[in-house]
């Protein structure tokens, strides 16, 4: 221990005669430099997590993209509508080309679904004949409603948000179904 | 407590670490030794802040015209402690230069740069001179009117140094020009050269430090050796918590310029550049014409050579500073001239005609005026040549920092769709020279037009349609 003692004060050969005034300075002397170093690494420590850590401050609104009258979608046959979105990549403005598969109910509630299974990401499409979504990759199905029919799937498909506004079609951000309420 | 010991002592078994730190921590330095020794350390540790904070900067920042600017206000606006890290960045680079200075006077006075430490002196000296050039490139990366404006000059002056003029300017990949290149060369330089550089110069200073140990006065022949610590190394670290202290301050309280984005076809700007440089600034003045090379390059470089020579002219032996008359009457003429220099360089810059705070938050993504018009419903290809212009003279001026158009901008101005229904022509006109006194109390600057640029944005803002 006493090995251990003189080493974290740095000095190994201090004189046995040194006497207790200059001992104790000596150890304020330490105290005094631990506790500036450690507030100058807090000062900076902190700061630089918040930094690197916090998510910046969104100043773009999510943009509503319109698609088009609603009566001009099919009734109870998604189609594939692809559209262009203004969105922000950090400080970069981006133009967005994305796909959505809409379907327009019998009960005209439409429903936009994201173009990517939630398996894997492949890309699916509408088998008109099976009348399920289905991917190329491991053969997931889905219903016109978006649940998981068959396959390896485990959710069902992504929808963006849609809004009606005197009979247009306006597409929202991408979520999982199972977040929107 | 246990195990922790077991550790160090097995990195101690394998590299020696630990008896590496207590040799450092014990060297003996003269009994003399004290406070006038602290600003070699707390220029190394402003240096470690300025690696830190660019590191920071570094991994938000891209080195493109327009986007570097963009991305500069990203880090201002949207990234939590942006602020604080830009500003530690700026207002450190400025302390570390004046600590440096002070370093370099201690020495000199003292005359602790004699046999055998002249390498000392003089890579302490490239030290200076790379601090310089840090300072030089990093003013570019902004990207804002400051920075552009500010490095046409310097490109101009490089390029004016005799036999080497052109080959400095083309490898700053500034030929045709202040752009892509120059920006990513300054950049390269900036994050990748220069810190290597310093780095090692650092790695020889201070290893010619610990050689030649700290410089003894006369004094020391009767005062017994001391250790490095605790002693000194407290009051180091006293010196280092308050630069530290007032940089910190600084930061938080003294807001850093960014002025609107770089502007070639801005004929108004007048480039101004950083402190520690204006006296070059204004040196120039003095010479002019064909001697113009003597104030840009000669006398500068003599300047350097000069202090390089120093260990090499005074070669007597150490003695105490208080005899060491010329070298005081060196560094008063010294101080007094950069002094004159800087304050008459001060006078003559001019107030900013319009100061307005880029880094406040707004829709900042830059609408184009194609843009502006395009939101507002109509077809770029029919809009009126003087609506083009004078959309193009609001976006230089963003006065989207405070006004709206066509749902584009602040709120803190009135918006300005429908102003025609409001105002007059001639009010508008009259109102851009001087806002308060047309509208007491507003907080619009004045703005300094050209007739045909008050006409074309009078001209753009009457045609706004709106409420």
């Amino acid at each position: 221990m006493i090995r251990e003692q003189t080493i974290i004060d740095g000095c190994t050969d201090t004189p046995a005669s040194v006497s207790v005034y200059d001992r104790s300075r000596r150890r304020l002397l330490i105290t005094g430099i631990r506790a500036f170093w450690g507030l100058i690494t807090a000062a900076l420590g902190v700061p630089a997590a918040h930094y690197l850590l916090s998510t910046p401050k969104s100043r773009v609104a999510d943009e509503w993209a319109g698609i088009g009258d609603a009566a001009m979608l099919p009734a109870g046959r998604p189609v594939e509508v692809v559209f262009h979105r203004n969105g922000a990549d950090a400080w970069k403005k981006t133009e967005e080309k994305l796909t959505a598969w809409v379907t327009r109910g019998l009960d005209s509630k439409v429903l936009a679904f994201g173009p990517r299974c939630t398996h894997l990401g492949c890309a699916h499409h509408w088998d008109d004949t099976q009348r399920q979504f289905v991917c190329p990759c491991h053969n997931s199905r889905f219903s016109i409603a978006g649940d998981v029919v068959a396959g390896p799937a485990s959710r069902p498909l992504d929808r963006y948000q849609v809004k009606l506004e005197s009979g247009k079609v306006f597409i929202g951000k991408l979520t999982r179904s199972d977040q929107i309420l | 407590m246990k195990s922790l010991r077991n550790i160090t002592t097995w990195l101690e078994d394998r590299t020696g670490v630990r008896s590496a730190t207590i040799q450092f921590l014990n060297e003996y330095i003269p009994g003399s030794s004290g406070w006038r020794q602290v600003f070699g350390s707390v220029a190394l540790f402003l240096l470690l802040v300025q690696g830190f904070t660019g590191i920071l900067l570094a991994l938000n920042y891209a080195p493109i015209p327009g986007d570097a600017y963009n991305s500069v206000r990203y880090i201002l606006i949207e990234m939590t402690g942006g602020k604080l890290v830009r500003g530690l960045h700026h207002w450190g680079s400025s302390l570390l230069i004046i600590v440096i200075f002070l370093h370099l006077t201690q020495v000199f006075l003292y005359g602790a740069y004699k046999k055998p430490r002249e390498l000392t002196w003089i890579s302490g000296v490239g030290l200076l001179l790379l601090a310089l050039t840090f300072g030089l490139t990093g003013y570019l990366l902004p990207w804002d009117n400051r920075a552009y404006w500010g490095t046409i000059v310097t490109t101009q002056i490089a390029s004016h140094a005799p036999l080497v003029g052109p080959y400095v300017l083309d490898l700053m990949g500034a030929k045709s020009g202040v752009g892509v290149l120059t920006l990513t060369r300054f950049y390269g330089l900036h994050v990748m050269v220069l810190p290597a550089a310093i780095m090692l110069l650092v790695l020889f200073h201070v290893y010619l430090v610990r050689r030649h140990g700290v410089a003894p006065t006369p004094r020391d022949h009767s005062l017994s050796k001391k250790q490095f610590y605790p002693e000194q190394v407290f009051k180091d670290t006293v010196a280092i918590f308050i630069a530290f202290t007032i940089l910190f301050a600084l930061a938080v309280l003294v807001h850093v310029p960014l002025s609107q984005i770089a502007d070639q076809a801005d004929s108004t700007y007048i480039p101004r550049p950083e402190w520690y440089f204006l006296f070059l600034f204004q040196l120039l003045k003095f010479f002019q014409g064909p001697l113009e090379v003597v104030g840009s390059v000669i006398l500068p470089s003599c300047a350097i050579i000069a202090l390089i020579l120093v260990p090499f002219v005074d070669r007597g032996k150490i003695v105490y500073v208080a005899k060491r008359g010329m070298a005081f009457v060196f560094v008063g003429l010294a101080f007094g001239a950069w002094t004159a220099l800087t304050l008459a360089a001060m006078a003559t810059t001019p107030t900013p005609l319009v100061s307005i705070d880029y880094s406040r938050s707004t829709d900042w993504i830059r609408a184009s005026p194609a843009e502006l018009l395009a939101r507002s419903g109509s077809d770029t290809q029919n809009v009126p040549e003087f609506a083009m212009r004078g959309a193009s003279i609001y976006q230089q001026h963003h006065c989207s920092a405070c006004h709206l158009v066509n749902g584009t901008g602040e709120r803190i101005g009135p918006p300005l769709n429908g102003l025609s229904k409001r105002r007059s022509r001639s009010w508008i006109e009259a109102h851009f020279s001087d806002p308060a006194k047309l509208s007491p109390g507003s907080i619009m600057p004045r703005f300094k037009l050209s007739r045909q640029q008050t006409a074309d944005l009078t001209s753009y803002l009457l045609s706004l349609e709106g409420e």
